[in-house]
């Protein structure tokens, strides 16, 4: 294990770390907190409720995002619900049962320390949001609401109809609003972090364009937090946001911060399918559609053949001719299996040839039965919106025929390596909510995202950002005319004209979708040694086809949305090739990560414990050389490591 | 399918604009609005400048800029005014859930940016929103300190107290109420968040100082007056309605009477 590897998990009880570490942390008093500066790049639900955490307790902090607002951060996308131990249902909840269908929903792939505060600090989560003014469903005796979520036997997701990442995030931005109100956070927003600085090894500021005006900037501080989100759209189509990226993480990755397993990418069961090459964007369904649509293809390959020539309709075939594959396969979870199992019963059904439409990548996800036994309005208040999406974009009513949904690239359990305190290997570097890699394991149950980010961001970073920071108040601000500082503007300058120069025939988009079908292909649901090492050399021919050949029109100095897409693809050949490089280090099955090579008879994942019960951090070693990887192992000494069963 | 389109063309914000005319052929009809101008900026890239364009006197050879980002109807980000309407002809729905099937085939289809003092241009169909948020930071919040709230079921709201705090805090701030308003007004932006606060109790202790503070820089920042034409509440993409106008106006009205 690399001695930059330390995890600094507080030794002592599992339910008692967390308590441990918090008395453990040196505090800054209120006229230090004034003197310190603290760079957060993202304002998703981490970016923007540590920003007004960190504002609260009286640091100085910057906020930057790439939109025009803070309000547009990805998170708002969020549509399902929140999980938190409330224990409200009175239906045996727990911390300690949140904290095991985590730990067994990532399939054991996930530390215990951390996913154990996760847990812990949930309830308070739901606390906050209400006290913010956030208006979560509400059951008529004015109590909370809940609903289920896959992988789970409880009912602990808290929810504002379809849109409680929007709920949530609008609620972490007043909150932003409110310190900005105050002077204490200043906020950047249409900036894009194009570089880290590291001065005597510890991070020290972020080289930033401006969008509009195409300057760039350079901001020093005590400490640089990343807050940017997953890098899905790596594959070009993906539910994420078009302007999502791993840019900043890959930054941060080439001035020595760790990777941590990158090749764990969650592909969500219930999107909508792709309609054809003109598309850039998928769209997903809520898992909570899971809790009364259910899943089915047809049992006969001849009902197939008509669904596809359009001579019946899904409403016409009869009960007994239907397939309801989740339900046979993991009768005690149904429909409500963990998204990476949904996702490859999915798969499975498809490639066998029960697609149900003309691509044959398609599934019925179908309320007919939940419409009979609830009622048209009780269907209606719980998923009214998410019909009407799906009908604005398909033209076909839910109400009617069953919706039509395929498995699509919605998140990435990988990200930048952190230890329990979230700092990542470059002292006074942190990252949080989906950029790093802590929480989820393999496979990210739903509803967790969204507790992850508001849980680092309210609740640990602000605490455990005051141990590095008590120790840096007698150090001035950090000066920006650093040598340090014109190295880096300097090298991303280069990067800049560098892509201006190439003048090429190819535009940004079309060479990212070329990547997009490598990495769907070789990286996607099912991945083997043969088709993980073809993706590694046609990555790279492709990234030297995209030195050659691309077309970045216009100039730096103005708003120019081809180059910004342009310097991220850069960085999505990156992530890419590190992603089937880790994929192909892991010859076991786990979560989201399915090697051929490693499944049972029924085709289930199979875990290799004995040999990969690590997380892997990669190194990187320089331009073109292979990176190095460490690994950090994984000890479970509180709960018992099984093979994760949905059976019974 | 195939389309004329009239694009708003504007260098930046100190340039003067202008319409330019592009030919688009082999969209399909189940592709959005926004997939429909990708199509086009691959055209325009690959190109250089679209012909019919260039025959129109077309100066310029770059790719439309415009707003965008989760292309699910809830960033707010995409904010296009097309053939005279805000988010086009759909109702319900953002510029990005907008399909070509609502369009006839052949059809010239104008696309301008949002169109108000409150909104300057930054280049061509981009516009700066930051008003929306300077006024939020107004007072569109609780001014507590929430870290270490008291349990959430302590606070008890009825539920249909509940859904219609949330049909106000659905709203996403693109701006379209702005844009499609004859004043420029943004009471129904300001309506929304007043009203999602003004009707649970987490936000009642400061609702009447939220409304005049938020009403104050919504003013300052050169936003019209609201002379309830109700054309907010028609291109509003979330539905919001001018109810929550009124429920401004009260909470507004009761703070100046206790002046």
């Amino acid at each position: 294990m690399s001695e930059k590897l330390i995890s600094k998990i507080p030794e002592g009880p599992l339910e008692q770390k967390w308590t441990k570490r918090k008395s453990e942390i040196h505090l800054v008093s209120p006229n230090n907190k004034r003197k310190l500066e603290i760079i957060v790049v993202g304002t998703g639900l981490g970016g923007a409720s540590a920003a007004a955490s960190l504002g609260e307790l009286g640091y100085n902090v910057k906020i930057f995002c790439i939109s025009d607002s803070p309000r547009r951060a990805h998170s708002i996308a969020a549509q399902g619900g929140i999980n938190a131990a409330k224990n409200y249902q009175n239906d045996n909840d727990s911390v300690y049962r949140l904290f095991y269908d985590t730990i067994k929903g990532g399939d054991y792939r996930a530390r215990e320390a951390n996913v154990y505060r996760l847990a812990e600090v949930s309830a308070s989560i739901i606390d906050q949001c209400v006290a913010q003014g956030i208006p979560f469903a509400r059951e008529y005796g004015g109590y909370l609401a809940n609903r289920s979520f896959g992988g789970v036997q409880v009912s602990r997701t808290f929810y504002a109809r379809g849109q409680t990442g929007q709920q949530l995030l609008l609620g972490a931005y007043a909150s932003l609003n409110k310190e900005i109100a105050a002077g204490t956070v200043k906020a950047y927003p249409r900036h894009e972090m194009l570089d880290l600085v590291i001065i005597n090894g510890e991070a020290k500021g972020i080289i930033a364009r401006n969008l509009v005006t195409g300057q760039l900037e350079r901001f020093g501080a005590h400490a640089v937090v990343i807050a940017t989100g997953g890098y899905g759209n790596t594959y070009f189509l993906s539910t994420n946001a078009m302007n999502s990226n791993g840019s900043a993480a890959m930054q941060c990755y080439r001035k020595g911060a760790f990777f941590g397993n990158p090749c764990f990418a969650q592909i969500h069961p219930t999107c909508i399918p792709v309609h054809g090459d003109q598309q850039c964007k998928l769209t997903l369904m809520s898992e909570s559609l899971r809790n009364d649509g259910r899943i089915w293809v047809p049992k006969k390959k001849e009902d197939v053949e008509k669904l596809r020539n359009h001579t019946i309709k899904a409403s016409q075939i009869p009960e007994e001719d239907r397939d309801y594959y989740l339900e046979r396969r993991y009768p005690a979870f149904g429909n409500l299996v963990p998204r990476d199992v949904a996702s490859r019963a999915a798969k499975e059904r498809c490639d066998a040839g029960f697609g149900v439409n003309e691509t044959g990548k398609a599934v019925f996800l179908d309320f007919s039965e939940a419409i009979n036994r609830l009622g048209h309005q009780k269907v209606a208040e719980r998923y009214g919106n998410l019909f009407e999406m799906y009908e604005k974009i398909t033209a076909s009513s839910p109400w009617e025929e069953p919706m039509m949904i395929y498995p699509a690239i919605h998140y990435t359990m990988g990200g930048i390596w952190v230890d329990y305190d979230l700092m990542t290997t470059i002292p006074g570097l942190y990252a949080i909510g989906e950029a790093n890699f802590s929480d989820h394991g393999g496979n990210r149950l739903g509803a967790s995202a969204l507790m992850q980010g508001l849980a680092d961001g309210y609740f640990v970073l602000p605490v455990t950002i005051g141990d590095y920071l008590s120790k840096k108040f007698a150090e001035p601000k950090t000066d920006v005319n650093a040598k340090e500082f014109n190295d880096a503007e300097k090298a991303v300058q280069e990067r800049i004209d560098r892509l201006f120069a190439i003048n090429g025939k190819e535009t940004v988009d079309s060479i990212h979708k070329k990547l997009g079908n490598i990495m769907w292909d070789y990286v996607g649901m099912a991945r083997d040694e043969e088709g993980l090492k073809k993706a590694i050399s046609e990555i790279k021919d492709l990234k030297k086809h995209f030195y050659e050949n691309v077309k970045v029109p216009g100039s730096q100095f103005e708003f120019n949305q081809e180059l910004e897409k342009a310097l991220r693809l850069e960085d999505f050949f990156e992530i890419g090739e590190l992603m089937a490089r880790d994929a192909l280090n892991r010859s076991e099955s786990c979560g989201g990560h399915f090697r051929i090579e490693n499944q049972t008879d029924e085709g289930e994942a199979k875990r290799d414990d004995k040999n990969f019960m690590y997380v892997s951090a990669w190194e990187y070693m320089g331009h073109d050389v292979d990176p190095k990887l460490h690994k950090e192992p994984l000890k479970y000494e509180f709960i018992e490591v099984k093979t994760r069963n949905y059976k019974d | 399918m195939e389309f004329n389109l009239k694009i708003w063309r504007q260098k930046n914000a100190k340039t003067k604009g202008h319409f330019e005319t592009y030919h688009i052929s082999g969209i399909e009809e189940d592709a959005s609005f926004l997939e429909m101008l990708d199509i086009l900026n691959e055209q325009l890239i690959r190109e250089g400048c679209d012909p019919v364009a260039v025959e129109r006197g077309c100066q310029s050879s770059g790719p439309v800029s415009f707003d965008h980002d989760c292309r699910e109807g809830i960033c707010g980000a995409c904010s296009l005014f097309i053939d005279g309407r805000a988010h086009g002809p759909d109702d319900h729905v953002t510029t990005c859930q907008l399909f070509m099937r609502h369009f006839k085939n052949g059809a010239t289809i104008t696309v301008e940016p949002w169109r108000s003092a409150g909104f300057p241009v930054i280049k061509d169909l981009v516009v700066d929103r930051t008003a929306f948020d300077k006024i939020l930071q107004a007072g569109g919040f609780i001014s507590v300190r929430t870290g270490a709230a008291q349990d959430a079921n302590n606070i008890l709201i009825p539920h249909d107290r509940a859904e219609e705090s949330m049909d106000a805090a659905a709203c996403v701030g693109c701006g379209a109420c702005v844009a499609t308003c004859k004043n420029g007004s943004a009471m129904l932006f300001v309506a929304a968040r007043v009203s999602s606060l003004a009707l649970l109790p987490q936000g009642r202790p400061e609702a009447k100082r939220r409304a005049k503070a938020m009403v104050a820089k919504m003013d300052e920042l050169g936003f019209g007056n609201c002379t309830n034409t109700r054309a907010c509440e028609l291109e509003c993409p979330k539905g919001i309605t001018v109810a929550h106008i009124a429920r401004l106006n009260r909470e507004f009205l009761k703070a100046k009477f206790s002046d």
